[in-house]
């Protein structure tokens, strides 16, 4: 379980998208110092939009016990419009309506309560539009 | 740098180990494998372990290990790279014996799975903890979503990927050590119940308990030890992304191709040249991926062609002759050893039921994560 230190550091990603444009064009969602591709170290801070589009996915059947009462649910990997990579649940919907290719929207949710005593965990999911 | 050889080997039982500790299981294939090289003393031991400290609350197996094993004193190292900590143990324990730094060198490997309930969180720490675990992605789930785009780009049918596990199964069925060493059928796969759409149980390797263990020698000493040295023809490593949606094609393993590509260089082989090959098939999809990514398939023909056999005896290559990590069973650190037993069992001639015919040339390909790293091994039948 994470303590407070370590679960405030990622909120400026998490919360805002907050996000790093190197000079090559790369944007990271991840908190990076050097651009894999070019080796490039200077970046511009932006935020990202939320929308993006699906390129693959999957429907949880058995998941860590934190995640178990959520189950079944589904996790994509979205490339948003800007060109960040990221994994995210993708709610509000059946599972039958996810397709690769489909468009979403990153919004704001609750992700697990970390135990009895722990820290409730916030950051983005997809919802279909 | 001096020729290395393998002079003895050793595994434990695979499975659920209910009466033996992480030290017990280790201790059973370290000294069956110093049994088998006829050696007395070693002096370095690499143990690859991915997480015994959260499996078991035990880290520290430099110590814990070489004096178990009656060999205090012994320079010891545990080495983790997630699923590839075997693979990597072995690489280490070749680079010391290669160079001169030392005679005998232990390489081995240990996973104790079944001390722990939630292993599925576990499992997840070799995936990105803060952009990939923290969102409730499994590792099932994480294969799923490369088997999802797998089978959209190149049109691979549910029945087809069902073709590999009842493949493994088969071939286990002629491994002693294996944990599941029966068959199954396409309907087994396609019946038992969805972990991460569309994988199936029995699509994924099991959770299991168990150990493996090799003696490295230079190859000039070899023959003072054993009649049938195995030649470490050729290593290969390279890393890729932790994370699966930075790999730039999801469905690339571009750690994989790296180090197969090293290795073939380093060996001056090429894929038409290697008999058999001990792949990391955590996962149905990755027996087809990695089958490319080793370069003995086209991209996108692996699924189909695999479906129909060109990976079992007849085939085009033999993949996975012990059943691999689906029916042999997946200890995780232990798994990249036990994939180079299997290679000198088969280069010994001694696999019995389920020999390669007149196998030469023997490859082991063990992964971490997501394809996040990967050792790929040749070994030579002299």
């Amino acid at each position: 379980m994470a303590n407070s230190q370590r679960y405030t550091r990622e909120i400026p990603h998490r919360y805002r998208l907050e996000a790093q444009k190197f000079k090559s064009g790369f944007v990271s969602l991840s908190r990076r110092y050097v651009d894999p591709e070019t080796g490039e170290q200077e970046y511009e801070k932006i935020i990202l939009k939320g929308t993006g589009t699906i390129l693959t996915y999957t429907v949880i059947y058995v998941s860590a016990d934190a995640f178990s009462k959520q189950t079944p649910f589904v996790i994509a990997i979205i490339e948003t419009d800007e060109g960040a990579r990221l994994t995210a649940q993708v709610v509000d919907c059946e599972p039958e309506e996810v397709r690769i290719g489909a468009r979403v929207e990153l919004v704001f949710r609750k992700i697990i309560n970390e135990g009895h005593s722990g820290i409730i965990n916030y950051g983005y999911k997809a919802v279909l539009i | 740098m001096r020729e290395v050889a393998v002079i003895g080997i050793g595994i434990s039982k695979f499975g659920e180990l209910w009466d033996q500790s992480i030290r017990d299981i280790f201790a059973e294939a370290a000294l069956s494998a110093m049994k088998n090289a006829n050696i007395k003393k070693i002096d370095a031991l690499y143990v690859g372990s991915m997480s015994s400290g959260l499996y078991t609350m035990q880290e520290h197996l430099s110590s814990l290990m070489t004096d178990y094993i009656g060999q205090r004193g012994a320079a010891g190292f545990r080495i983790e790279s997630a699923c590839a900590s075997g693979g990597s143990a072995m690489r280490l324990a070749y680079l010391e014996v290669a160079s001169g730094m030392s005679d005998i060198v232990l390489a081995g490997g240990v996973e104790k799975m079944w001390d722990v309930d939630d292993g599925s969180a576990i499992l997840a720490t070799a995936s990105d903890q803060e952009y990939e675990a923290y969102h409730g992605v499994t590792f099932p789930g994480l294969y799923a979503m490369m088997a999802k785009l797998y089978m959209h780009r190149y049109g691979l049918t549910r029945e087809e990927l069902a073709q590999i596990p009842v493949i493994s199964h088969k071939h286990a069925v002629n491994n002693p050590n294996a944990q599941y060493p029966f068959e199954i059928t396409v309907d087994t796969v396609l019946k038992s119940s969805l972990v991460a759409d569309p994988l199936r149980l029995m699509d994924c390797s099991p959770i299991t308990d168990g150990a493996a263990c090799v003696i490295l020698c230079p190859l000039e000493m070899a023959k003072d030890f054993t009649d049938k040295p195995v030649k470490v023809k050729a290593v290969g490593a390279a890393t890729g992304t932790i994370a699966l949606h930075d790999h730039k094609d999801i469905i690339r393993l571009d750690a994989v191709r790296l180090a197969a590509e090293r290795a073939y260089k380093a060996s001056g082989l090429s894929p038409q040249d290697i008999d058999f090959v001990e792949v990391h098939d955590c996962f149905s999809i990755a027996q087809i991926l990695v089958a490319e990514e080793l370069g003995f398939f086209s991209f996108g023909e692996g699924g189909k062609a695999l479906a129909e056999g060109q990976g079992t005896y007849g085939g085009k290559i033999v993949i996975n002759p012990s059943g691999g990590l689906k029916a042999k069973g997946h200890p995780v650190g232990a798994t990249g050893i036990a994939q180079i037993v299997e290679a000198v069992i088969q280069l010994r001639g001694e696999a019995g039921k389920r020999q390669v015919n007149n196998a030469k040339f023997g490859m082991t390909q063990n992964m971490g994560g997501s394809g996040g790293s990967c050792v790929v091994h040749i070994l030579e039948a002299l």
